[in-house]
């Protein structure tokens, strides 16, 4: 088991030497999902499609959302394994903190902003 | 045997700690370091779209979206980063293969989509200032600013680095070294066209749906 262990250290360490390296299928791959994924939303607005503004609005956030993972895999190269897993590690903890600070931020304004609005009883002098 | 380790084998593996941790290559782990800073600045933008997101919608009776945005100047600007993307892996894997004039040429190209992309944006911005959209109108326009203007100072800065790495391959080759700082540019020229999408997304996208 110790020596396995070393072996597989020694691997890593080689691994970790190396960079990323894409290919050329790899690049055109990413290029062309990201055209498909760029042009759909797109089209959603400035052509006239009579989907309601929800789905047109979920639709393209969906679609931004895989856009994001193709450039990741296809542009930036991540693996699971790349530097030992610690990309990895730090982009999840970073996404964390992203949605804590996008979510709370409009939840905390939005209610905010609606207990602030002067409501009008109040603001006419008596 | 579990995992478990007699104490035979624990002093194993800690000497043979000790001897792995001082096999560090020069420059071994630039690549994760410049990852976490793209990491920090991830969280940058992060807040630039939380402000954006909760004053994006108040214009102070000024313009709002529908009267300022043209979404096929925005398809167009978003077409150059995504080529640019492309033609800045092909200056990688050019790179790789060692041929020092097809690694700057393709550097070259990224750097005029990269260009093309700030002349269009600054054209937007310059259109939008003359029909007295400024920064200071509202506060929708403020947060419009910061986001997008923070997004293209940062691909002027990624121009200026890609620019300089041209003429480092040039005099000195595909070193070791520039080898690396090739890796770090484009970690961070990907990671600007990742940022692109969101604002394309929410700003310029949801704005005509608001």
């Amino acid at each position: 088991m110790s020596a396995h262990d070393h072996a597989s250290d020694h691997e890593a360490g080689l691994v970790h030497g190396e960079e990323p390296h894409g290919t050329l299928k790899e690049y055109l791959t990413g290029f062309i999902l990201s055209v498909i994924l760029t042009a759909i939303p797109f089209y959603l607005l400035m052509g006239e499609v009579s989907w309601s503004k929800q789905t047109i609005a979920l639709t393209i956030v969906v679609l931004a959302a895989v856009q994001m993972v193709v450039h990741m895999v296809y542009f930036l190269h991540m693996t699971p394994k790349s530097e030992d897993g610690w990309t990895l590690t730090s982009l999840v903890f970073t996404l964390i903190l992203v949605v804590i600070t996008l979510a709370g931020s409009l939840w905390v304004m939005y209610h905010m902003d609606t207990n602030m609005m002067p409501k009008h009883e109040v603001s006419q002098p008596r | 045997m579990g995992h478990a380790l007699t104490s035979e084998q624990a002093a194993d593996r800690t000497l043979f700690l000790q001897l792995d941790e001082h096999d560090h290559e020069a420059g071994g782990s630039t690549l994760l370091g410049f990852w976490i800073y793209l990491m920090s600045d991830c969280l940058i933008f992060a807040v630039l779209f939380a402000t954006y997101g909760v004053l994006g919608g108040n214009y102070a009776a000024g313009p709002g979206p529908k009267d300022l945005f043209d979404l096929s100047l925005v398809a167009l600007n978003t077409t150059m980063l995504l080529l640019s993307s492309m033609t800045y892996g092909f200056a990688m894997l050019s790179s790789y293969r060692k041929k020092v004039a097809a690694t700057q040429v393709w550097l070259l190209i990224t750097g005029l989509f990269g260009l093309a992309f700030l002349s269009i944006e600054l054209y937007e911005f310059a259109h939008m200032i003359h029909e007295g959209a400024t920064p200071q109108r509202s506060a929708f326009l403020s947060a419009f600013f910061t986001l997008v203007g923070t997004h293209g100072l940062h691909v002027t800065f990624g121009i200026v680095w890609l620019v300089t790495l041209m003429f480092q391959i040039g005099r000195h080759g595909l070193t070791k070294a520039n080898a690396r700082r090739l890796a770090c540019l484009s970690l961070f020229w990907h990671f600007l066209d990742v940022i692109w999408i969101g604002v394309f997304t929410f700003v310029y996208l949801m704005g005509m749906l608001r």
